[in-house]
Order: structure tokens, then sequence, then C-alpha cells
């Protein structure tokens, strides 16, 4: 509405100091740590793209995996054709296309059909991405064949971290923003007032795909040969939900919470019991649906309040006595 | 022919229930008409026709002349309609200013930032919650809540406005805050249909009241008059014997 304020400022400042501080992780840190800090950032940015959308709507969406994957296939095709950073939007724009399709589609359902449709889709998208290659390719996957490396691929998700941020940030604080907060409180309300929350939940879900299909590009050369089980993971759907429930939606860097003690346990998981991750995420989500409803930053929001009264409380008994 | 608002034939049908079963009337500028009948009567229903919240099965509702029924709800508030709910409806999540400027962003109005806040203050003030404004919601009491949701109609400057049975559960004392309040609107020239089984109120406020028994329109007129009507008297005591 306004101009930003002093606290939103030194959020700011110290988030890019944070920025920078990652950013120098290839010049002083291993090789593990270098690719368990692209692991965490690309959590990072999936996570608070998710929550962007989930977050206000409280809509899960298992859908992560077909952006994503999508992202990933438009540089395995445009590579040979056009520059990366372009490539990079095209795969924003094709992931938003798709949101745009599945949101119409399917937002006007109630909550349960919208997870199962989303959960769907990534396979469906799979389904028929193996069904073209083996029919009018000559193979299943996709060479992607680049110089980057590593360090290129952290740079990359770390402007792509900043981006979304300060869209979040944009979006909390305009029309669209106030909006979905009245639609999270009160749908019946919402459309009362005047708003189209079918409009306003599509356009948010588009913004949303549009950065999780960044994030698939960025990952593309990472991979070297794309294929549809690793670029259509339905894995990464999963874990992204319970990371951003994990670190809470209510903050824009809630999710973050979550992102970096779960990125390093799967880490670990996959490296001492490889066959035993579905276990850690199945334990994982139920412990975030039973014990902490409103992740991390929503308990700890609680334990403010809590204190809060309680000093209240301290003060009041203070006076009477 | 300057009808604010024309209900002609409308009908909702749920199964083979018919909650709202033929009802015509019109509205002119600046009239405050209550609805009346006893309880399942179809009232809300139509209340929730004429705000888009239910599409007729049918027949036709207009607003200055253009047809409103059968478009959504956000449509038909920005043309114009709003309402407050027989189950207060407040945002809990948001402080009370916040939930008066929802109302003034999206529909019949359009205002945002210093704006915004500034009308969200003068109506506040007018229905007794000056200084109020960063109260959270979920913790006001029953009538400040009821304020609140009448402040938020009333943000997006209405055309016509719908109050249901918002006079409901108030103590005698703030049914009298209630009633001047309202009051005030109608001398401003606000146009309003009143959905209230306070029968003092309708007495004191309206001119002129619509009468429903199981969906159907049984009496229109002088308030008076219609409550006289030994049809509406019927209609009122097979209820109390029920
Ligand atoms: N969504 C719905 N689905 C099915 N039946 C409904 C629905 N809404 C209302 N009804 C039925 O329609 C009839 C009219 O209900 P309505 O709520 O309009 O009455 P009312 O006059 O507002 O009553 P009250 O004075 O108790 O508020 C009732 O029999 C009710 O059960
Ligand atoms: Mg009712």
């Amino acid at each position: 509405m306004s101009l930003p304020t002093t606290r939103e400022w030194q959020i700011a400042v110290g988030g890019l100091i944070v920025l920078i501080g990652v950013a120098l992780v290839p010049f002083f840190g291993s090789g593990y740590v270098l690719s368990l800090t692209v692991n965490i950032a690309m959590y990072t940015v999936l996570c608070t793209a998710w929550a962007m959308f989930s977050g206000p709507t409280h809509y899960i969406s298992l859908a992560t995996a077909a952006f994503f994957g999508i992202g990933t296939y438009a540089v395995g095709l445009g590579l040979e054709t056009l520059p990366f950073p372009v490539l990079v939007l095209v795969a924003g724009a094709c992931a938003a296309a798709l949101a745009a399709v599945v949101g119409i589609a399917t937002l006007r359902l109630s909550g349960v059909y919208f997870v199962i449709f989303t959960l769907g889709l990534a396979e469906l998208v799979k389904q028929v991405v193996t069904w073209w290659q083996t029919n009018f390719t000559t193979s299943v996957g996709l060479y992607v064949f680049t110089d980057f490396r590593e360090q290129h691929i952290l740079w990359m998700l770390l402007g792509l971290a900043a981006l979304v941020f300060i869209t979040s940030w944009a979006i909390s604080r305009s029309k669209l923003g106030f909006a979905m907060r009245i639609i999270g409180n009160d749908e019946t309300v919402a459309k009362h007032v005047g708003i189209d929350t079918a409009r306003a939940k599509v356009l948010l879900f588009v913004i949303s795909g549009a950065f999780i299909g960044m994030v698939g590009a960025i990952l593309a050369p990472r991979f070297a040969y794309v294929e549809p089980p690793s670029a259509f993971n339905t894995m990464i759907s999963f874990q992204v939900v319970i990371m951003a429930l994990l670190g809470g939606t209510n903050r824009i860097w809630g999710p973050l919470v979550g992102v970096i003690p779960f990125t390093i346990l799967m880490d670990q998981m996959t490296a001492y019991f490889p066959n035993h991750t579905p276990i850690v995420i199945g334990l994982a989500f139920l412990a975030i649906v039973y014990v902490l409803p409103h992740g991390v930053t929503g308990l700890m929001a609680d334990l403010g309040k809590l204190r809060k009264r309680f000093k209240l409380v301290a003060a009041n008994a203070g006076e009477g006595a | 022919m300057n009808h604010v608002l024309s209900v002609a034939g409308a009908t909702k049908k749920f199964g083979g229930l018919v909650a709202v079963n033929e009802v015509s009337f019109d509205i002119n500028e600046g009239e405050l008409i209550g609805l009346i009948g006893p309880n399942g009567s179809g009232k809300t229903t139509l209340l929730n026709l004429i705000s888009g919240a239910l599409k007729p099965t049918s027949g036709n509702i207009s607003l200055n002349g253009a047809l409103i029924s059968g478009q959504p709800a956000h449509k038909i508030a920005r043309q114009g309609i709003s309402r407050t709910f027989q189950l207060v409806k407040v945002l809990p999540g948001l402080t009370a200013r916040e939930n008066v400027i929802a109302g003034a962003v999206f529909g019949h109005t359009h205002v945002w930032g210093d704006e915004a806040e500034e009308l969200a203050e003068s109506l506040l003030e007018k229905v007794g919650l000056s200084d109020r404004g960063d109260s959270p919601t979920g913790a006001m009491t029953y009538i400040d809540q009821k304020r609140l949701e009448l402040a938020r109609a009333l943000a997006g400057n209405p055309s016509v406005l719908l109050l249901d049975e918002w006079l409901a559960g108030l103590n005698p004392s703030e049914l009298k805050i209630g009633i001047s309040l309202i009051r005030d609107l109608r001398n401003e020239g606000l146009t309003i249909i009143m959905v209230e089984h306070v029968m003092d109120a309708i007495r004191s406020l309206c001119d002129r009241c619509v009468v429903m028994s199981s969906g159907v329109k049984i009496a229109d007129g002088e308030v008076n008059q219609v409550l006289a009507d030994p049809e509406v008297v019927r209609a009122y005591l097979g209820d109390a014997d029920a």
C-alpha cells in the first residue's frame, strides 16, 4: 500500500547478506556441501512458490512435479535452438500455461478433489511425454549438455530465490494478496464483497507454477540426461508439501525454516537408508499434521502470544496484590 | 418507473421443496422495506437469490433495470448490492479496519491505500466502533461483530442493502442503538430490505413490508395494514401452534 517499513528494509538487507553469503559457498565449501546447498536453494524456491498459492487458499497442490518436469523438458527440447536464459523464461511460461488450464478446470472443485487431481496431473504429463517420446522420437530421454557446473546452478537458483521472495512480498501488499486473505478467511464473504474468487486463485496458481517451472529449467543441466521418471518425480511434490508445512505458510520466509532441516535429513537418509525415504516422508507428514499444524513459525507465533498473555496476567496479578 | 430493484416471479427449488415460490415485488429508491414471515418461509433464500449466493430456478431480478439474476455473487456485488448474513460473518484473521476495507476494494467502490483507510475509519465511527480499527475481530462481542459486518456492507456504497436479521440477538438497549442506526441509513436515502422477526423494529422503521409464508408472498403493503391482515395473522399463529 505504501513504502516498505523499516522492519521490511531490515529483513531485506538481512536477506541480501544471507544470499551473498550462500553465493560464496562454492569458493569455500566442499563438493558435498555445495551440492547440499544447491538442494536447499532449490527447495527454498519450490516451497516458497508453493506456499504463495497453497498458504492463503489452503489448497494442497501436488502439481509441483508436473510444473518442474515441464520446465526441465523445455530446456531439454530447446537447448539447441535458444539461449539458456530465454529457455528459463519459456519454461516459466509453459508451466504457467499448464497451471492456468488446470486451475480453471479444478479450482472450482473442493479441496480434496483438487489434491487428487494435481497428483494425477504429474502422472498424466509424465505418461504423455513418455508416449510421445517413444512414438515420435528416437529415445525416451534427452541429453542436456551445458557448461554449467554446480556453482552456476546455485547462483541462478539464488537469483530466482530473491525474485520469488520479492514477488511474494509484493503480492502480500497488493489487492490480490488482500483478496487472498479474505478468501482464506471466508470465501462466501469474499464473493459478496465483489471478489472473483476463481480468478484470484487461478492467478496465484499460475504465478506459483511459473516459478516452479523455472526451477525445473535451472536444474535441467544437473540431470545431464532427462527422462520422464526423473523430471516428473512425484517425490518432489510430497517433499515440497512437507517442508512448506513444517516451516509454516503464514510468513513469506516460513517455508525456509522447514526446508533446511528436512533437506539435510533427506540427504542423510538417502545416503544411509536409501530404501526408507518414503517412510520418513510418511512419518514427517503425520508429525506435521498432528504436532505442528501451523508449522514451526506458527508455533513460534502461538508461543509469542502465550508469553504476552502470561505477562499480562502476571502484571494484572501484580497490580491486584 | 424508477424501481431500484425488481423481483419478478423469483422461484427457488431445493429438490422437491419450493423455498421461494413465484415471488414478485418492486422497490423504489430510498425505500426501507421489511421482509417478514415465519421460520423457514424462505426469507433468507430470497435474499440469497438477490445477492447471487444462489441462482433462481426461474424468474428475474433486476437492479436499476439491468438483469442481475443468474450472475455470480461477485458481479452482483460490483453492481451495488451489499448484504449482511443471518449468522454474522466477520473475517476473524483481519483487524476491524481491514474487515471494513474488504468491502470497499473489489466491489461497487474501488478505493485502496489511504483513501480506503479513511473510508474505513469514518464507517467504523458511523456504526459506533471508532478507535476500534486495530482490534482483532474474533474476540469482539456479538453486537460489535454485527456493527462491523454492517460497516463492511456499507463500504461498498450499495444501491441496495440487504440485512438478514441484523437486529436479532441484541439486548433491549443494543436494539435501540441498532434501530436508530438503521433509521439514520434510511434518512440518508439508502434503499434497504430488512428481514426481521423483531416486530417493534419493523413497525418503527419500515414504510412497507412484504410477508412470506411457505415460500409464497402472502401480503405486501403499509406495515400496520399488513400486520392486521387475517391471512398474515393466520400464518404467524399457525407457526406458533406448530
Ligand atoms: N441450501 C439449501 N438446501 C436445501 N434446503 C434449503 C437450503 N436453504 C434453505 N433451505 C430450506 O428452504 C426453506 C426456507 O429457508 P430459509 O432459510 O430461506 O427460511 P427463513 O425464512 O430465512 O427462515 P428463518 O426465519 O428461520 O431464518 C427451509 O425449509 C430450509 O430448510
Ligand atoms: Mg433466515
